[in-house]
């Protein structure tokens, strides 16, 4: 069976000038450099990495948004047609993008049940009468009321700002939904009703979610599968209870261990040294070498490709198989 | 027991909206001890900024502040703008969320450095630069003196917070107020700059509060948290205490909506509803309507805090 999104060795460049104008030179960023996944229909591929990772610019990538320099986006065994030509459009039905801020993706001019119902309209789909009642069908199946239908987006809470913008993802009836930080702009106890809504609705519906979060928590609650992106790559790729509890790459050792645990009983954490790299200047060797605690000769100099350990995890990293895995050391 | 450092007591905050007075903040009771680190944790507008803006006069004039803040002997509210002047920063320093909109983008590191050492101690000159110096290498950047003429923009949101840190130890403060000071940060920068409060909090002595939506983060690097909902504070306990066994239904339900990072998955139970509006609050209990423990009496009036334990407060008549 083919995969519903298959990224294969999927790059992204940017030239950018170092210094100001007109004296810099020019330098080529690599904000995307060789990912690799695929996504079955039904489950969750977690992306987590720090600002600057490549996380957000692979979500582009996916949805065609950002024109790939390298590499390709399959979407059920199709290439992914070029960003604006109506075969484009119309695979767009098929897959939606939820945002970090719902206010910023909503307009506030217009009322709640008419931007549910705009995607049926840019697409044809129905009759205006038609149209309403799907939009009324979608807002319950994210727990809206109908009295929120001629509401305007200021007037409702965070929470349902971010299930309107999920109601008109849905809308569309659409396989996958690429999550781009949907839950980080909510407080504590709604973030929990996002995320629970947000596996239900896979169980019912199917969806597949690509979900980028810096919260390893939540991407661990949510998740069937995650990537650790760094400087634009993958370091670490597999089974999220596995990968978090015993941490094959040095890098997402450390960023489970600086997470701070809500109950009493510190860990020894791990402090990174130094901050990430400029992705216009990316060392040599393995690009996380320069703050690993663990790092030997071979890293300075040989780039570490993603390779398949024998516990059936993927990871980048000379030393994986000697270095010690749990994380309480 | 010693005398605190810091005490509010009964602080209240309106603010005039001009068509109506909205109580923003119901009556804060809170002493802050010599060297402790205290957490506030809280949702959005649950008024945990609030109270130590409120404390330092640094709200606007739309804001009525009622009640008291000592400091020694001296109640801040009310206190002539002088007097203010030499706490806020001298005694009190405050480092807020995002670094990079605190610093002043066009003048160099060095000179807003020197400013506060100037307003605060007296430095001028040779004896300034020496310190803002001592003080950049002190917050771990290196190269400390380059630094001193980088512009806020040519550094990064980490260094730009050890900045401001370096700012605020800069007029010696017995207490640190940090505001959301890593919520801008990534995970692993985020741990540095945690680390590096509490290795300057034990070489100096200086009490702390830290505010913050993470109850993680505050776990880690107070003594003590007090849980706010709604302008009140409805939990003040021990860490071990608010993470092993937590008395207000509002702790235990934002404990119950967190993920854990081991162990095994379960199902996140979320605190149904919204939290209300401070110009819209429910009758009586602020957070009965949320509430799966609620009883008729909780509509009544807001409940007292009780004292159920050595150093273990809670605002609950089901506690």
């Amino acid at each position: 069976m083919t995969a519903l999104l298959e990224v294969s060795d999927l790059v992204r460049k940017y030239d950018v000038r170092q210094g100001a104008w007109p004296f810099g030179r020019w330098a080529t960023l690599h904000a995307v450099d060789g990912v690799s996944f695929k996504l079955e229909a039904g489950r969750t591929l977690g992306l987590v990495g720090e600002s600057g990772c490549g996380k957000t610019t692979t979500a582009k990538l996916v949805l065609g948004l950002v024109p790939a320099t390298g590499g390709e986006v399959r979407i059920a065994g199709e290439r992914l047609p070029p960003m604006g030509s109506p075969q484009w459009r119309a695979l767009r039905r098929r897959m939606q993008m939820v945002y970090q801020d719902p206010l910023a993706a909503l307009d506030r001019r217009v009322s709640v049940g008419r931007q549910v119902m705009e995607p049926l309209a840019i697409h044809g789909i129905g009759t205006p009468a038609e149209r309403r009642e799907r939009a009324l069908s979608i807002m319950d199946g994210v727990g809206l009321a109908p009295h929120h239908f001629d509401r305007y987006p200021h007037e409702l809470s965070g929470g349902q700002r971010q299930r309107i913008v999920l109601a008109r993802a849905l809308v569309l009836d659409p396989q996958l939904l690429v999550c781009d930080e949907p839950i980080s702009a909510l407080d504590v106890s709604i973030q929990a009703q996002v995320v629970n809504l947000l596996l239900e609705l896979q169980q019912r519906l199917g969806l597949a979610y690509l979900f980028i979060s810096h919260d390893l928590r939540m991407v661990r609650q949510i998740s069937h599968e995650v990537a650790v992106m760094y400087l634009g790559r993958i370091v670490e790729q597999g089974d999220p209870d596995r990968l978090f509890s015993q941490p094959a790459h040095p890098y997402t050792r450390a960023l489970v261990s600086a997470i701070p645990v809500a109950h009493a009983g510190r860990r020894r954490r791990m402090v990174l040294a130094g901050e990430p790299p400029n992705p216009v200047d990316r060392p040599a060797g393995c690009a996380f070498h320069p703050r690993c605690p663990f790092a030997v000769e071979r890293c300075r100099s040989e780039m570490p490709v993603l390779r398949t350990l024998a516990d059936g995890r993927r990871a980048a990293c000379h030393l994986a198989e000697a270095l010690p895995r749990s994380i309480a050391a | 027991m010693d005398e605190p450092l810091v005490s509010l007591k009964g602080l209240t905050v309106d603010f005039d909206t001009g068509k109506q007075v909205v109580r923003a903040l119901h009556g804060i009771d809170l002493d802050v001890g010599r060297g402790e680190a205290v957490g506030l944790v809280g949702e959005s507008g649950c008024g945990k900024s609030i109270t130590w803006l409120a404390a330092l006069g640094l709200l606007g004039r739309t804001a009525r502040v009622g009640g008291e803040v000592r400091l020694g002997v001296r109640n801040l509210i009310g206190a002539p703008v002088a007097e203010l002047e030499h706490v806020r920063g001298g005694r009190i320093a405050m480092i807020f969320q995002d670094p990079s909109s605190s610093l002043n983008p066009v003048h160099r590191i060095g000179r807003q450095l020197g400013e506060a050492l100037r307003l605060h101690r007296d430095l001028d000159g040779a004896s300034a630069a020496a310190e803002a110096r001592r003080l950049l290498d002190r917050v771990g950047i290196a190269d400390a003196g380059r630094r001193l003429n980088d512009y806020p923009h040519e550094l990064s949101g980490g260094m730009n917070q050890r900045v401001m840190i370096a700012m605020a130890l800069a007029g010696q403060p017995d207490l640190l107020v940090a505001d959301e000071p890593t919520t801008a940060l990534d995970a692993t920068i985020q741990a540095q700059i945690l680390d590096l409060l509490g290795e300057i909090r034990r070489d100096s002595g200086m009490a702390m509060v830290l505010i913050s939506h993470d109850l993680g983060v505050v776990a880690e690097n107070t003594d003590r948290v007090c849980v706010m909902y709604a302008g009140r504070i409805v939990e003040d306990a021990p860490i071990a205490t608010i993470f092993g066994a937590p008395s207000h239904p509002y702790t235990q339900g934002l404990l119950a909506a967190l993920p854990e990072l081991e162990g095994p998955r379960r199902p996140l139970v979320p605190i149904a509803g919204v939290v209300p509006e401070p110009s819209n609050l429910p009758p009586g209990c602020s957070f009965a309507p949320r509430c799966g423990r609620a009883i008729a009496d909780c509509e009544r009036a807001p409940p007292i805090v009780a004292r159920i334990a050595g150093g273990h407060r809670v605002a609950c008549i089901r506690a």
